[in-house]
Formats: C-alpha cells, structure tokens, sequence
C-alpha cells in the first residue's frame, strides 16, 4: 500500500491537539474547564445519532444544502482546464461559515449553555452566529473590530437586526486579531453560562479539529459531485482562501489522505508579500502561540504579534490555523498569496466571466488561477466560500 | 534557599507581591519602581513582560504593556536593565509573561539569563501543566526558578492538588474566574478562599486579580498568605506624579493600620 494510507491520521490532531508539531492548547486556567469540558464532550456529541440528525437537517432546510457544483464553462475555457465551483455563497447567510455556526450551535444546546460569543472579521461568520442564535432564541454577543465594522458595515446591521449584540474592538489593528482577543476576555470572564462559537480552524484544540469537522460537508458533497459530473470523485486541484482556514479546511477535508489532489491555499499579501502591510501568514510566519495554539504567525524577532494587512476583512488575520501550518511545512499543501489588487480583478473577472461576484475573500483565491500552469485535464475545483454583496461598496471605490 | 521560599518561612501573613509592567511608564523606570516597591514596603515584585495580546489582562494593564512595547521594552532590554539589579533590590522578583515571546527568545536561553541576573520564579499563564510537565519543568528545574501555577473558583480540587505538587515558590488564585481588573463578588471569593485555606497546600498562597484597597487587600489576607495588586498600582502611575511619592502614598494606603481598630 502507498504511504497515504498508514498516515490516516497524519492530518488530524493527537490526543493533545497537535497536528505535527502545531495545534495544542496553549490557554491560561481560567479557559480550563470550559475548554476541558468542550475537549472531553465534542466527538462524544458529534458521534450521536440525535445530534448528526438534528445536524443534517439544519444543514438541508435551513442552511440549503447540497450547495451546487457548478461546471465555470467560460471561466474552464479562458484557462484551457476544467473548473468547478462549489458554491458556498448560495449557503443560507451567504457564506461557508453558517455550516460551522450550526454545528456548533447544537454543541452550545448540547452543552446547556445559554449565551454565545463569537468574533467576526468580514461580518460573514458573526452574521451566521447571529442568525443560529435567532434560530435558538440564545442571546448572541459579537465581537468586531472597530475597523471592520466600518468596512463590513451592511454585516454590522444584518447581526443587529437578528438581535445580536455588536461589540467594537478597538485595540490593536481593530481588526479580527483584536475582535478574537476581546471575545476570549469575555469568555474568561464568564465561566459558566457561555459558549464561545470560533469562527474558523483556529485556537485551543479542541477548536481547530471541531471547526473542520463541521466544515468537512464541503468536500463531502464534492466527491459525490464529481463524480456524478465526471465519474471520477477526484479533483487534480482544490483551491480556496485562507483567513483562519475554515472553508480551505472543509474542501480539503475528505481529500487529506489522496496524495493525488494538490491542495491550494491562497492567503492575502495585502499590498505584497514584501510592503510590510501583508497577512500573508505562511511567507512571512514563524512558529508561535496566538489565540491557544502553536502555529505559524506573524511576529517580530521578540514575538510581538505583527499587525496584518489585507483589503478583506477575512483575512486580515496574523496567523493560519494549525492544520494548514502543518500540511504547509509538511508540503501536503501549497500555499499561495494573493495581493489587494489581484483580488480585485479575480473578482471583477468571475463577476464578468460567469454571472457571480465572489466575497473580497474568495476573489483570493480566483486569482491564482493566472499563476498556475492548467491542462485540458485537470479537474480544478475552487471553493466560492462567500458572494459578495457585503463588498459591493469596496468594490463600487476600487473598481471604477 | 532562594529567596521566595526565605521570604515565606519569615513571613507568612499579608505579603504583599506588587505587580508593574516592565518599561513602563517609562522605558528605563523599570528599576525605579522596583526600588520604590523594595523601600515602601512591597514584599515581592512581579514585573511583566509586556505581550502585544495578554488575553489574561484587562485593558489597564494591556494598555500598559502596549506602551512599554512602544517604549522598545523588549525581553532583550529587561535583562540589560536587570543586570545588575541584585547590587540594591533584596526583595524576590518573579517575572509575568506570556509564552510567544519566551519562545522567541529561546525557552532555555530564556530561563538561564534570567537566573544569571537574580530573577527568583516565573509565572506564564498560558502555559499549560501538561506542556509544563512534559518540556519545561527540568529547564526551570535546573536554573534554580520557581514556576507558579494560577488556579481560579472553577479549578477542581484534584487540580489543585495537582497544581501544588507542581508548583514551587506560591500558588496563584486568581480571585474570580476573570480577566485582570475585574470587579468581583465579594460572597464567592470568600467561600472558594476558605475552601482554599482548608486544603491545607505545601505551597502558600496569594490572592491576586481585582484586589485594589486596603478593604479587599484585608478580605483576600484573612484565608492565605498574601495579594497581588496590578491593576491598581498601574492605575495609580498613570496619573503621571512622581514614581516614588505614587508608590509610597499607595502602599500606605494599602497596608497601614491606622483604621484598623
Ligand atoms: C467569504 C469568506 N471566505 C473566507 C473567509 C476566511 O475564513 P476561513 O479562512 O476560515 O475560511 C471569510 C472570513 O470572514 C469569509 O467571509
């Protein structure tokens, strides 16, 4: 048998949350027992038949899944290679993270926990809090930074308007750094009634593991999709953005073990990698601990954590979840950058090219398409983790 | 013996452990308050070294350590100032940081410097026992510096067992599940003080986090062996006055007797 299948486990976390040498939970003890609890109960809960039921009927009626494979044909034409897009922009919310909201949400239920915190960088992940949190009728704080919430503003009024709390953070960046700081303070500070529901592959194990659990329904669907479209369950080539490494983690998911799919991830070199205003985590990263867990961050020589810069909020982030610092070191995975102004452009051709404007996030990982070498047989699959809407007045400045 | 565990065998009641951010308020005060809290009475020092994300810190103290960042305070820089500190300071020091930049530095560089200048214990709190157990114990083992555990209301009692076996110099109970700072609710920390007390632990205790008068300094003092006070030492400095005169004035109004009867 080939390497991949005594390495099952290769991709996912040890007892102890490490991935490799990344992961862990690095957090201080007033975390402890809200972290143990979740770390002891997670896979317990997410095993049950009960939970997987009231899991996947979310997933099918409220949030809209299976979310479609759509063969690009112009975009597959103008690249000479065959490319899908698995539509996460047409989930409920309109972005990947309500798949990771309502799992989580069923965990809080399962846990008795009455109140939810949440950080938000782009509004896509604290609008789908908010909007579980309707669902359940649990009240909802959200932790924004104060940069954000001005250029995410139509995201600020959907949370409001579904009743949740937006709370600016304004340390640091005031960015999605900052919100995740501040709503880990609110967490300490309320031990017993709280649930936080982290956004994306990052923090203390057991997050990271649960979060691309939840997420792993995108690359789920695809093998069966392709399948379906092209007898073959295998992509040469998955392709998505990476903030945290949420919506890269689910689209990798299912395929970690296949050596034959070459994992993209695409992160934002903001101005360029070399402008000193770039989140592009893998180049300039090196190994550290943010937000409880060791992975690659972007830090000064004396482990300062170094402000980020990115056009898309989502993105705007210092560090990589631990998974993708491990399948990066390990080279499982490539991992690729993408400056503002690539973005923009990605986004304006797919916008123009097949009828959907991507989220600022998304467009990242659209413009690798022009950095790679394509054959006519290549399956690429790219992961369309988010539309657009809450973009359009960035995107009405910049693309005039 | 080094000096914490001197420290605890001759006093055992309201030792007073004064936290101040390192690099502030100024980049070179660093020493100018250690001889303030050592000549007004302090009886053990915890400088902190400033992180740019202390998620266990409330807003004074974080705003403090961005300061001392912007002041250029750095780990580098603490041990040039502390270099020869032990020629005036007698009081034990124990140094307050976060893992990232001790791991920037180098964890055993890290230890060894800081021992080579009198630095007593440390304290990282986001630094977990099995993490502590597994790699770090034998480094700090070896350059003679204790490690002090925090443990809060919600810590088990098996925990605390736990954490006392490991732990050397003091235990650190943080007085309510909270970050720095917080207000707190006077009935729970007595009773989790008192099942405290009853444990009867190898390790003395101090209580630390929202103890900011002579009132809460007395409550937290009645079941352990001593506080903590940050917050409202650096709230104190804020106001911008003379270093020594705002630590004189606070101390004696943290610990002088005078409405006691
Ligand atoms: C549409 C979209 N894609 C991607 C991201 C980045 O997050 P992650 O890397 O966790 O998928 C965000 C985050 O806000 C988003 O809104």
């Amino acid at each position: 048998m080939n390497k991949s299948t005594n390495s099952i486990s290769e991709f996912h976390p040890d007892h102890h949350g490490y991935y490799g040498m990344f992961g862990g939970a690095f957090i201080p003890e007033m975390l402890y027992r809200n972290v143990e609890e979740l770390r002891t109960q997670y896979l317990q809960h997410m095993n049950d038949a009960s939970f997987q039921k009231d899991f996947q009927d979310l997933l099918r009626d409220f949030v809209g899944r299976p979310t479609p494979l759509f063969y690009a044909k112009r975009l597959s034409e103008k690249y000479g290679t065959q490319i899908w897009l698995k539509r996460e922009d047409l989930c409920h919310t309109g972005a990947h993270k309500v798949n990771n909201t309502v799992g989580q949400i069923l965990m809080a239920e399962r846990l008795g926990k009455k109140r939810i915190i949440a950080e938000t960088g782009a509004g896509q992940h604290g609008v789908a809090t908010a909007t579980v949190c309707a669902l359940k009728g649990l009240e909802c704080i959200v932790y924004m930074g104060e940069k954000d919430m001005q250029r995410q503003a139509p995201n600020v009024a959907r949370m409001r308007m579904m009743g949740a709390k937006v709370v600016p953070a304004t340390s640091g960046s005031k960015t999605l750094k900052d919100a995740t700081n501040e709503a880990i303070r609110d967490w300490i500070n309320h031990p017993e009634d709280t649930h936080y529901i982290i956004g994306s592959v990052v923090g203390p194990h057991p997050y990271p593991d649960m979060v691309a659990r939840f997420q792993s329904v995108i690359s789920e669907e695809i093998k069966w999709q392709l399948k379906d479209a092209t007898g073959n369950e295998e992509p040469t080539h998955v392709i998505a953005c990476v903030g945290g490494g949420s919506n890269a983690a689910g689209a990798f998911y299912h395929f970690l073990e296949s050596v034959s799919v070459e994992l993209i991830a695409v992160e934002a070199a903001g101005e360029g990698v070399d402008s000193g205003k770039s989140a592009a985590t893998t180049a300039l990263g090196t190994p550290g601990i943010l937000h409880g867990s060791k992975s690659l961050l972007m830090q000064t020589a004396d482990g300062q954590v170094v402000e980020p810069h990115s056009i898309s909020a989502g993105l705007d982030y210092p560090g990589i979840g631990p998974l993708h610092a491990h399948l990066h070191t390990s080279k499982r995975g490539k991992y690729l950058h993408a400056t503002d102004e690539e973005a923009l452009e990605a986004a304006s051709e797919l916008s123009r090219t097949e009828g959907i404007i991507p989220a600022l996030e998304t467009a990242h990982a659209f413009a690798v398409l022009k950095k790679m070498q394509w054959k006519p047989s290549d399956r690429v699959v790219i992961c369309l983790s988010g539309r657009g809407d809450k973009d359009l007045a960035t995107y009405m400045e910049k693309l005039k | 013996m080094n000096r914490l565990e001197n420290l605890f065998q001759n006093k055992s009641k309201r030792v007073l452990n004064m936290y101040c951010t390192a690099g502030f308020p100024e980049l070179n005060s660093t020493l100018e308050v250690m001889r303030s809290l050592q000549r007004h009475g302090a009886d053990l020092i915890e400088l902190g070294m400033p992180y740019s994300d202390p998620l266990a810190d409330g807003p004074v103290i974080q705003e403090s350590s961005a300061k001392a960042i912007a002041n250029g305070m750095t780990i580098q820089v603490l041990f040039e100032q502390l270099k020869n500190f032990r020629n005036e300071i007698s009081l034990p020091v124990i140094l307050m940081g976060y893992m990232n930049p001790v791991l920037q530095y180098g964890f055993e560089k890290f230890c060894a410097d800081a021992a080579a200048c009198g630095i007593d214990g440390l304290i990282l709190p986001d630094l977990p026992e099995y993490e502590y157990e597994k790699f770090y114990a034998p480094i700090l083992k070896q350059n003679n510096l204790s490690f002090t555990f925090l443990i809060t209301p919600e810590t088990s009692a098996e925990r605390i067992q736990k954490f006392d076996a490991l732990s050397s110099g003091f235990l650190y109970a943080v007085s309510s599940s909270a970050t720095t700072g917080s207000q707190q609710n006077n009935d729970g920390v007595e009773a989790y003080l008192k099942r405290l007390q009853s444990m009867k632990l190898n390790n003395p205790a101090l209580v630390g986090f929202g103890i900011k008068d002579k009132a809460s300094f007395n409550r937290a003092c009645t079941y352990t062996n001593g506080a903590i006070i940050g917050t409202a030492y650096i709230q104190a400095l804020n106001q911008g006055k003379s270093i020594d005169e705002t630590t004189h004035v606070f101390i004696t109004s943290i610990t002088n007797n005078q409405y006691l009867f």
